[in-house]
């Protein structure tokens, strides 16, 4: 049995973007995912962290291939997972299950907790008598803390908690090797998001399971990764295990990211040091040139527009980064300089493309 | 003398054949001139209501409304719909969560802007555009005069929320309300937020009422600290005092509960057991009880009152114990 779980190389999950009066023609790309590369060790979580448009939401449902990817390969457990069809890849879900954000919006409102949970044992098979069954269900519920009173009730009699721990159970009860959560704590209170942090660690410890986290809160990530992905505009900029991430940043987007993450304490509030970035995050759909972060960072420099760093392993310890200038950074000797914020559009890139293929389409229209 | 002084207010939902709803029981808090205060709590407690009955914003049918608002020397409670809309904007400013949401769509952000300036100061459409102008250079908004021209669908997230801001601030009021201004943004957006909030409000002497659920954020901006459990002010104090030595057991727990950056990491979080209970009305005595590990037998039964303490005010039979100072 290997180490590796899962293997994910140079990923690229691209949306076309339609257009046209007529017939759809693709006018550009957002660039959701763009070249990801990662592996995730049995039995470790890895967080996977960026803010919302930065494509891991896409790098996990690309994983499941909920999404297709466009190109690049994923390998789990020795299968390529890429190469699975139709019945197959059906089948193969059951040994990876996804845990939603938002609990209210992704439970049937009109199925009891116990419909819920059978359908996907009779999607794979497993409902084979009913009285085994019902023990499977019962114990899953019983292993994220809610009584066997739950499985005839609905979503709405729970409280949010309580619904994602539901979630939680639904993706259990398959007895699945890897849980990819998305945004499993965000839709949460804080007093309940320490509950279901909790859960996830008990789980995992009671029964060997493979997390990969997604998440926009770095410490709730750091909190239960073993490693910890950061992303921006749809690649990844750096990879630590999760003291090494805080303690030692070398891409300058980490270090913006960790100090611009409010401390609840205020005597390390008042001297903290802010790197506050300029602007916002760029158009994934026309990303800059060279390294994506360069329109944002304070230690640009000319090489930084020309060539895109890729993500090399920066020393012993195995943290990777990309950035050309990660060693010059680390050191000192190169200074940060003031960023101007440049205009961004959430439409930017492909609006005015949009815009002149319709009037030239118009004026080609034949007079009526 | 405090220029807004909040006291005993409840807001009471009512609807033909439920139960009514207190949504908040009885809240009193007072913002001194420049001051910074922070309102915090999970969802349902009551923050946000807190704030919309403040501004006279409920709607007029179904909710009963009770006790005192004084701005300065007016209730605001008993204003008339005309003079309250005077003061809305003009004296008191407020910014909400959603920038999306609470920007017209269909009118460009210019016209928006230039509207308060225009509605409270007499300014014609072209002074007040030109001031709006400035208003959004102000606020960090890149390329200002074209800017005006757009309309909200084009600007960013963080941009909406500056232009919301840049709309509270335009009549430069005496106190600005802001409820969850940074929650729907992402962190380094929110870092940016945050520290324009805080230049404005130290350049302009304005007070600030900071409505969030982050304790994080709390702690860098406020400078006394609310803390609501179920409707209700549990504990009161400035942010050193209140995080360094928390007294009620739900103020604790809550900051013990948040994974913390800059600490190692644990094995598991401290969690607060239970959620927020449903049955409303709450039950008489200390609505945390049922989730509290320090619960006693005087805290079910009669009503616990927020008594003063040095740091501020506790509502608690049985708080945490202060450490002894070393």
């Amino acid at each position: 049995m290997s180490d590796t779980l899962v293997r994910i190389d140079d990923l690229k999950v691209h949306f076309p973007i339609k257009s046209g009066l007529l017939f759809d023609r693709t006018v550009g790309y957002v660039y959701a995912v763009d070249g990801v590369s990662l592996t995730v060790r049995r039995g470790e979580t890895y967080g996977l962290v960026g803010e919302s448009g930065c494509g891991k939401s896409t790098l996990g449902r690309g994983l499941l291939r909920l999404v297709e990817p466009t190109s690049g390969a994923i390998t789990f457990d020795g299968t390529d997972v890429r190469s699975l069809k139709g019945e197959q890849m059906r089948l193969f879900r059951r040994r990876i299950q996804m845990v939603f954000q938002d609990p209210m919006s992704s439970l049937d409102p009109r199925q009891s907790v116990e419909s819920l949970l059978v359908e996907g044992l009779k999607a794979h098979g497993l409902h084979k008598n009913k009285a085994e069954a019902q023990k499977r269900l019962r114990s899953t519920l019983d292993s994220v803390g809610l009584p066997a009173s739950a499985l005839s009730k609905y979503p709405h009699e729970f409280s949010g908690g309580q619904r994602q721990r539901i979630g939680i159970a639904r993706a259990l009860v398959l007895g699945p090797e890897l849980i990819v959560a998305d945004e499993p704590v965000s839709a949460l209170d804080v007093s309940i998001q320490a509950q279901v942090v909790n859960l996830l660690g008990d789980l995992q410890e009671s029964l060997g399971l493979t997390y990969l986290v997604i998440a926009h809160d770095l410490a709730v990530v750091r909190h239960i990764s073993d490693t910890i992905g950061v992303m921006y505009l749809g690649a990844l900029v750096e990879e630590a295990d999760g003291d090494q991430l805080y303690e030692r940043p070398l891409h300058p987007y980490t270090r913006a990211l960790l100090s611009a993450v409010p401390i609840p304490d205020p005597r390390v509030e008042d001297r903290r040091e802010r790197i506050l970035l300029a602007g916002d995050l760029p158009s994934p759909a026309n990303p800059p040139s060279g390294c994506r972060f360069r329109t944002r960072c304070p230690w640009s420099q000319t090489r930084c527009a020309e060539e895109r760093p890729e993500l090399r392993v920066f020393d012993d310890s195995g943290q990777r980064v990309a950035c050309h200038f990660a060693e010059d950074i680390l050191s000192g000797e190169l200074r940060p300089h003031e960023v101007h914020a440049q205009l961004v559009r959430p439409d930017a890139g492909h609006t005015p493309d949009v815009g002149n293929e319709l009037i030239v389409t118009r004026t080609d229209l034949p007079a009526p | 003398m405090p220029l807004l002084d909040v006291r005993d207010l409840s807001v009471v939902f009512q609807r033909k054949g439920t139960a009514p709803v207190k949504a908040v029981d009885g809240v009193s808090f007072t913002v001194e001139p420049g001051q910074t205060v922070g309102l915090v709590g999970e969802s349902g407690c009551g923050k946000s209501v807190t704030s919309l009955a403040i501004m006279g914003l409920l709607p007029r049918r179904g909710n009963k409304v009770t006790g005192e608002v004084m701005f300065e020397e007016t209730d605001l409670l008993t204003l008339r719909p005309q003079e309250l809309r005077d003061r809305r904007g003009r004296d008191i400013g407020m910014i909400f969560q959603d920038p999306l949401s609470s920007l017209n769509p269909v009118i460009p952000l210019g016209v928006q802007v230039a509207e308060v300036l225009e509605r409270h100061q007499g300014r014609t459409r072209q002074a007040a555009l030109k001031q709006a102008r400035e208003l959004l250079d102000a606020v960090g908004i890149p390329d200002p005069a074209r800017r005006l021209k757009e309309f909200p669908h084009q600007l960013s997230g963080g941009m909406r929320q500056r232009a919301l801001i840049a709309i509270a601030l335009a009549c430069k009021p005496r106190l600005l309300i802001a409820d969850e201004p940074t929650t729907a943004l992402d962190v380094t957006i929110q870092a940016q937020i945050l520290t324009l909030l805080k230049e404005l409000v130290d350049d302009s002497g304005t007070a600030l009422v900071m409505i969030t659920h982050d304790l994080g954020v709390v702690a860098g901006l406020c400078d006394t600290v609310n803390v609501l459990y179920a409707g209700k002010v549990v504990e009161r104090a400035g942010r050193h005092q209140l995080f360094r030595e928390p007294r009620h057991p739900y103020t604790d727990g809550l900051l013990q509960s948040v994974p913390r950056l800059d600490v190692d990491r644990g094995g598991r979080l401290h969690q607060i057991r239970g959620s927020v209970s449903d049955n409303i009305p709450w039950p008489e005595g200390c609505a945390f009880a049922p989730r509290c590990d320090r619960v006693i037998d005087d805290c079910i039964g009669d009503t616990v009152p927020l008594e003063p303490t040095r740091a501020g005010a506790l509502r608690c039979t049985n708080p945490v114990p202060r450490e002894v100072p070393v």
